[in-house]
């Protein structure tokens, strides 16, 4: 919906589509100036981090999963890591690659899903992968299969593709045998393929000129691209710190117009989160077909631009379908399927790199064992300000387009981002300031 | 069959994490020839395309929260056919019910800055709490061949075969070991309703109770059964009080616990 009045111009979408939750987009524009950008979420409030104080130290990664149907794992992995590193659980190698096939697992079906079914539509020119079907089967038939193996490997090394059942602290309920996890190979490496037909089919569209004006952050994990775990954070301006320090860097404002808790970074402003801000800051420990394919379509090591962030997902979905098949290859079975965590009292930090992005758990817990505190910034949240300043720049610079147009591709800036406004476990009702 | 008389299909989210409406998609396989049985007339989280009401059927995902929720389900049920409720939030009002056990402003102030800016319900309810529903399909998340199972028999008009009975008949029939008996793990499987395929006990793990209470059950047996195994009462409580809080049975369940009520 858009109108005018007088020198006033308001481009307004009252209920985003392609997202996961529920959002909102109001841009007002004054005598040729953008005055005011909202990315509204009006997803209601669910107290997360309110009700699990009380609960037990080995209820978050099933409490938390609930968060968000699309990203469950990220949850579950984040709590874990938190809750055992205040209790002192050292992981075992089989184990912690076992949760990183899990996690692959899932970074296959949530990118599969936005690229092709969220994503690809607005570069086409269709309003759903269910009308891109009638004109491209093909083209979604592959999409299809190739999000049906990452489902596959969630559901037999986690129990079920949405909120598994086989993940707790420690480890898992039961681990998969060699032949379970093999029987995934041959489809795996036709998989990969049609991931490089992708990179390739996506790197076509046509992409705005566009460059995002904020800091990129990442997890860094020793040696790895990040994915499950690791202990530091990063970003293109030099941030290097432990996870420990997060809440001294970054702080979350309770702001009324957005009515969400926006995130930024002390002292430095607004930062982006998710695949532009893994790839630019780890794309040198990418494997090496991922890699090559992104040299290939001429990525090049860093992306700034949003519009293009298709192409990233896509290269790093060739990069989970590698990953899978590595750490199948060398998979052994633990000899148990977790590690006993004991309660312990103290605060505990855990980050893991949810498909759009950081997410980031805190949790003090006592003795016995009941938790004290929450706390959960999920990536959405983290990205809000990056999406308004987006928005803001975006249509600066297209004010010659009519309001549909404009509207349609300001709805295509916050789908960049892939937003999952279900995640925002703390965002809150929508009372939104119309001049 | 004509987009014209192909039945209007429309999903609506309220208070939820999108895992259920999500499960439609994760039908791979039946996807495309779903989608082409049907109009699928509104579904947000899919589509950009609108169609207007009224919808043949409905499935509704989440649980009621505000005041604008409850206008917003009677539209819904205003504009629908039949009507599904998917899910334990949108059945018994989700993890988020937990606040029903609480004081909602305690909550409030212990996430938000400004509390004042926040505006919503004590509870947190299931649709059915506000208007009549057709049909209710359970989980956390749905089970998608459940889901699948609903749609086909609608379409096709007969009724849709959901069964009510406990995960303890599923294990049964899968031949699993009992974890609660043999290995003294707690399990909510004799008074949980299937549709997981008695998931959890596949996994060696008990049972947690997604899809709620099953049909006359004996919870009373059931609680005395898990304070053997060694549980404390606050573990007790904790069980019934996750996804399913706000289900009559378990709400009582973890009610009675709490109140000191079971012995022996």
């Amino acid at each position: 919906m858009t109108h005018r009045m007088g020198g006033t111009r308001t481009l307004e979408v009252g209920a985003l589509a392609r997202v996961e939750g529920e959002g909102a987009m109001h841009v007002k524009i004054e005598d040729g100036v953008v005055r005011d950008v909202q990315l509204a979420i009006y997803e209601p409030p669910r107290f997360f981090e309110a009700f699990l104080v009380g609960r037990s130290y080995t209820e978050p990664p099933d409490i938390t999963a609930r968060i968000c149907g699309i990203c469950p794992i990220a949850y579950q992995a984040s709590s874990c890591n938190a809750i055992e590193s205040v209790c002192g659980a050292e992981i075992p190698d089989s184990i912690r690659a076992l949760r990183r096939l899990l996690y692959c697992g899932e970074w296959i079906e949530s990118h599969v899903l936005h690229i092709y079914m969220l994503h690809a539509p607005d570069f086409l020119g269709f309003p759903s992968a269910i009308h891109l079907a009638a004109k491209f089967p093909e083209v979604v038939e592959r999409a299809l299969r190739m999000k049906k193996l990452g489902n596959d490997i969630v559901e037999v090394v986690g129990g079920r593709a949405i909120h598994p059942i086989n993940v707790r602290l420690g480890g898992f309920y039961r681990t998969p045998s060699k032949a379970e996890l093999n029987a995934f190979t041959e489809r795996l490496l036709r998989a990969r393929d049609e991931a490089l037909e992708t990179v390739r089919l996506v790197s076509t569209f046509e992409f705005p000129d566009f460059d995002g004006d904020w800091e990129l952050v990442s997890l860094a994990s020793d040696g790895e691209y990040p994915i499950p775990e690791g202990r530091r954070l990063i970003s293109d301006r030099g941030l290097d710190i432990s996870i420990e320090d997060y809440g001294k860097h970054f702080a979350e404002t309770h702001v009324a117009h957005a009515n969400a808790l926006h995130s930024h970074m002390l002292e430095r402003g607004q930062y982006a989160v998710g695949p532009l801000a893994r790839y630019s800051l780890n794309a040198d420990k990418l494997s090496p077909i991922a890699k090559q394919i992104a040299a290939e379509v001429g990525l090049g090591t860093e992306c700034r631009n949003p519009f293009r962030s298709i192409i990233v997902r896509a290269v790093e979905l060739v990069y989970a379908y590698d990953e899978a098949i590595r750490i199948i290859d060398s998979y052994e079975q633990p000899e148990r399927p977790f590690v006993d965590v004991q309660p312990r009292a103290g605060v505990g930090h855990g980050c893991s790199e949810a498909p759009r992005g950081l997410l980031y758990h805190k949790y003090e817990i006592d003795g016995r064992g009941d938790i004290l505190s929450a706390q959960i910034v999920p990536p959405t949240a983290q990205n809000q300000p990056a999406i308004e300043s987006d928005l803001e720049a975006f249509v600066q610079d297209r004010l010659h387009l009519d309001d549909h147009e404009l509207t349609h591709q300001c709805e295509q800036v916050i789908r960049n981002y892939d937003p999952c406004i279900s995640c925002a476990t703390h965002f809150l009702d929508l009372h939104v300031e119309r001049s | 069959m004509s987009e014209a008389t192909k039945p209007k299909l429309a999903v609506w989210k309220f208070s939820s994490c999108d895992g259920c409406q999500l499960s439609l998609l994760d039908c791979e396989d039946e996807l495309l020839q779903v989608v082409g049985a049907v109009e699928v007339s509104y579904f947000l989280e899919a589509s950009s395309a609108i169609a207007e009401g009224p919808y043949d059927v409905s499935l509704v995902e989440g649980s009621i929260t505000t005041e604008h929720d409850i206008e917003r389900i009677k539209e819904v049920r205003r504009l629908s056919g039949i009507l599904v409720s998917i899910g334990a939030c949108a059945t018994a009002g989700g993890i988020q019910a937990l606040r029903n056990f609480a004081d909602v402003r305690e909550y409030t102030s212990t996430v938000y800055a400004h509390p004042e800016f926040i505006s919503t319900l004590k509870t947190s309810t299931g649709i059915a709490d506000h208007v009549k529903v057709d049909l209710e399909l359970r989980g956390c998340p749905i089970d998608r061949h459940q889901l699948l199972e609903v749609v086909t028999a609608l379409l096709s008009g007969r009724k849709p075969r959901v069964p009510t009975h406990a995960v303890c008949v599923e294990c049964k029939k899968r031949g699993n070991v009992c974890v609660l008996t043999e290995h003294g793990t707690p399990c909510l499987g004799p008074v949980t309703q299937t549709g997981c395929g008695a998931l959890c006990p596949s996994f060696n793990r008990g049972c947690y109770g997604c899809f709620g209470p099953a049909e006359n059950t004996n919870i009373d047996s059931l609680t005395s059964a898990l304070r053997a195994t060694g549980m404390q009462d606050r573990d007790l409580v904790r069980v019934f009080r996750t996804f399913n809080a706000w289900s009559p049975a378990f709400r009582a369940a973890g009610e009675k616990v709490a109140a000191g009520g079971v012995t022996q």
